[in-house]
Formats: C-alpha cells, structure tokens, sequence
C-alpha cells in the first residue's frame, strides 16, 4: 500500500492521540515512567558516543589543518561548530532513532499482538492516547538535555584528545571554542532535536501500534520503526536547516 | 441479554462473518463453538465493538451497542469484562496493579479501598500470595484466572471469554470453566464464552451457537447437541476417538 496511505493513517492515529486525556494522574504518572525509561537509560550512550566523537573530530581537524599558516584556534572552533550544528542534534537523533524507536515499536506492537491493546480498549481506555502520548511528552522533555549535553562533553572529549595528543594548547581550545560563538546554533540544534524526538516516537508508536500478527511482526515493525525514523530525521534535517538557518 | 441481528464482517474483501442472527440469554454461559478460523473472535470482538460491523445491530439490554456515539459507548464498556485468548494481562504491572487498572481508571476510590476490590477478586479467582509477581512469574492457568479477576473487577454485566481454557490441562480447564459458570449465575451476568473444548460444552453449555465457515450453522442446549442431524456440526463433535467412542457406546455398539 501506497505512501499516502500510510500518511492519511499515521495523522488519524495522531488525533486520537492528541483526544483530551481523561485521567490526568494516570497520564502523568505514565509520562514519569517514559522519562526514566527511554531518557535516563540514553544518557550513557549518548556520553559514550559524544566523547570519543569530540575527539575525533578534534584530532582530524588539527591533522587536517597541520599547516603554519592556519591558527590553532580553528580546531576547537570546529570541534564546536560540528557539534552543535550538526552531531548533538542529528547524530544523536539517528542514534535514538536505533534505541528508543525501536524500544517503542517491539512494546507497543507486542501489546498489540498479545491483545493487550484490545483489553484497554475494552476497558474504554483510548489506547491510542494512553499509549502513545506519554512517550511522545517524555522524550520532546528529555531530548534538549541530552543534545546539551553530548555538546558540553563532546567538546570535553575533544579537550582531552588535542592535549594528551599534543595537537594543541588548552589555551589555544580554550579560546577557539569561544571564538565567533553563535549562541543561535544551540537554539537552532534544540528545535531540531525537539522535532526530531516528534518523529522518532509518532513513527515508531505508528508502526507498533498497526502491527498484527505474531512476534515475527513485532521485530518486522521494529525495523521498519527505526528505518523510516531516520528517513525522516535526515529529511527534516535539510527542511529545518534550509528554514533555520538561510 | 444481548441479540446480534443480521451482523456481517469481512477483512480484505473476505468475508468472514456472514449474516449472523443470536441471542444470548442473561445468568446464562452462552458457548460458541466452532473449528479454529471459522470466525469465533470475530463474532466475539464484534459484538462488544473491538471490530466495527459492516451491517446489522448488536443490543445489549434494549440498547443498540454499535450505534452508540464514542462517549456513550465508552460508559457501556465499563459494564462489559472481556478474557482475551492469551490473557492479555499487561505485562510491566503485577498481578494486583493488573486487577487494579481498570479500577484507577474508572473509579474515584482511594488507594486501600482499590487493592481491597482487586483482592476480593483475586480472592473469587483462588489466587492468593501472588499479587506482588508478574505477568511472567506465573503459570498460564493463574494468567487466565487472573484476567478473570480483572475482567470481574468493575462488576460487569456481560462477560466475554476467548477460548479461556485453551492451552490448560483437563482438570485446569474445567476449574476455569466452572468459575465462569459460578460468577455468571452469581452476578447474574450474560456471558458469551468461545470455544472449540467439547469438555466445556458438556460442563457449562447452557446455550450453544455452532459456528461453521463465518455463519450460524446450528443452536441448541449441550443437551440436544448429541441428537443433532447436522453434519457439519457431528463431523466436529465427533472428530476425535473418544467422542466416536462415546457416541457409539451410547447407539449401543
Ligand atoms: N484482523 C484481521 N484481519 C484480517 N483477517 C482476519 C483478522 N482477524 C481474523 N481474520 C480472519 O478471519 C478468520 C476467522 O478468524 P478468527 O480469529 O475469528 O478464528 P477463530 O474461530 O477465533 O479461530 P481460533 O479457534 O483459532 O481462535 C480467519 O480466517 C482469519 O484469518
Ligand atoms: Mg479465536
């Protein structure tokens, strides 16, 4: 079945979604749940990935730049720049993409498939609502602070690769890092991420949520969860680059 | 009581359920039976409205079900329990939040008096000291018995059972069998109960629907259902030894 399909079915789903919730406690309590899960279980990932990216982009950029005549000062500039612009916001959505889509899709479609599902709906619980609203709330919350953060430690990570490598001075980072800053860039990676966070959970909510079958299925939505999220991720990304930043 | 008038259904253009016409008496354990894929969940889901019917009415009481607006039939479900075929127990709660859950979400009780409703449930069901385990922890007998205990919690006036002892031993079967039958007389409720178990249709038949290929093939009592002429339905009572053993013992060979 075609695109358009899936695009007129995937908006329906997001206005029962979006249908007035009928136990505010309930919701909340259930949006706390998701921040725990699917945020504080990514902070280690997105360190891990953050670090060793500053470093290398820190190490490449001083060997790539090797030459007297550019001045030291370019390598934490450009550590900085890919970071914000382009690793703390994308990178890191591609890689949630791989963690909480999937995570979101193989729960909500095995709920699907073990009737669970049909026994809140049954309940007159809007499953769709109950589901789904919670996670999309959790992770457009916690997304922003994990962006910050992979930017401060992305740029620590950078830090401690140029000095132990001795590509350069701390001075020289020091001041490179606040040399021409625009503190516009943060904004800008910050609304991406928000959006991106968006895409990621309606996307995979959308793929478990219209899973049938059996487990097969729940691992065939799965995948699809995390491959159509990143289509998507890098397609938003040029749109939003192109209405940030032109 | 619920009447189902003239309902159809069908998936993908196939037609799975076709122009069926029921009626399933109140305080009485309404069986329907029929070979695994002749259409008993989809009748069932039909009738409380988990699938939308592409013509005729289900009346629970007087009120025509499928016609009701979002919100009315919402206030509707809350008078209906449903036991899935697997149970359908949420997996990341316990087994009390489980009894609880639908409780939190249509009460206004406190706290003690809902783990005291849950408990009175889990109680009717036989399950005791198990209340803090998971879904996982437990055996596919207590599943089914606490989905009964969930199904039971906000007192519902009909009941609806997929295949509850599928997947049981014998005499795991007929405990859950005789359970529904007990609650159904004690809450006087109307409980629609599917099956392909001939163990249950002897045990708690009060009223037995034949299902055959998506249409209504035959009714009667578990009384009459030996007696009956129709080939479909003695081709699947008869289908195993035993029962051909048994019905010819009876013609006296
Ligand atoms: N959601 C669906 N989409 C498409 N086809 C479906 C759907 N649900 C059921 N069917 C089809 O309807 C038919 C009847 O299925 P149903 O699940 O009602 O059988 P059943 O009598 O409950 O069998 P069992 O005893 O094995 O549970 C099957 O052929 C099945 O493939
Ligand atoms: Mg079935």
């Amino acid at each position: 079945m075609g695109l358009f399909y899936h695009i007129g079915k995937y908006f329906s789903l997001l206005f029962r979604v979006f249908a007035k919730p009928e136990k505010f406690k309930i919701y909340y309590r259930e949006t706390i749940k998701e921040i725990d899960k699917l945020g504080l279980n990514s902070i280690w990932i997105v360190a891990v990935i953050s670090v060793f990216m500053g470093a290398v982009i820190t190490i490449q950029t001083a060997y790539n730049t090797d030459n007297p005549m550019y001045p030291k000062y370019l390598i934490g500039l450009t550590a900085r720049d890919t970071l914000l612009l382009e690793f703390s916001s994308t990178i890191i959505a591609l890689i949630l993409a791989g963690k909480i889509g999937s995570n979101i899709a193989s729960e909500i479609g095995t709920m699907r498939v073990t009737e669970q599902i049909d026994a809140l709906e049954i309940m007159g619980v809007n499953s769709a609502s109950y589901l789904i609203l919670p996670r999309i709330i959790a992770s457009v919350i916690f997304t922003p602070f994990l962006t910050l953060m992979s930017m401060i430690i992305g740029i620590f990570g950078g830090w401690i690769a140029g000095i132990s490598t001795g590509v350069m001075t701390t001075q020289d980072y020091v001041y490179g890092i606040q040399y021409a800053f625009i503190p516009y860039y943060i904004v800008y990676a910050l609304i991406k991420i928000v959006i991106f966070a968006f895409l990621i959970t309606t996307i995979s909510a959308y793929h478990g949520y219209y899973t049938s079958g059996g487990s097969l299925e729940v691992g065939k939505s799965s995948t699809k969860a995390v491959v159509h999220s990143s289509i998507f991720i890098l397609l938003f990304n040029v749109i939003l680059t192109q209405l940030l930043l032109s | 009581m619920i009447e189902v008038k003239n309902i159809a259904k069908s998936f993908n253009g196939i037609q799975v359920l076709k122009n069926i016409d029921v009626l399933f008496e109140k305080g009485k354990t309404n069986l329907i039976i029929g070979q695994s894929g002749s259409g008993k969940t989809v009748l069932l889901k039909s009738i409380v409205g988990l699938h939308d019917v592409e013509q005729g009415k289900v009346i629970f009481d007087g009120t025509v079900f499928n016609e009701l607006n979002f919100k009315d039939k919402k206030e509707m479900r809350k008078q209906i329990g449903m036991l899935f075929q697997g149970g359908a127990l949420f997996d990341s709660a316990t087994v009390e939040e489980n009894v609880m859950y639908p409780l939190n979400m249509f009460t206004e009780l406190t706290y003690s008096e809902k783990r005291h409703r849950a408990n009175e449930c889990l109680k009717r069901v036989n399950i005791i000291n198990a209340n803090q385990l998971y879904p996982a922890e437990i055996s596919g007998g207590m599943k089914k018995r606490v989905a009964i205990a969930r199904a039971i919690a906000l007192n519902p006036k009909y009941l609806f059972c997929d295949e509850p002892n599928s997947g049981l031993d014998p005499q795991t079967a007929i405990l859950i069998d005789d359970l529904i039958k007990e609650i159904t007389v004690e809450y006087n409720m109307t409980t629609i109960v599917n099956t392909h178990d001939m163990n249950s249709v002897m045990e708690i038949g009060d009223k037995v629907v034949f299902i055959y290929k998506g249409a209504k093939w035959w009714e009667g009592t578990k009384d009459d259902i030996f007696d009956s002429e129709n080939e479909e339905l003695n081709n699947f009572i008869f289908a195993s030894k035993l029962s051909q053993k048994i019905r010819d013992l009876k013609n006296g060979h």
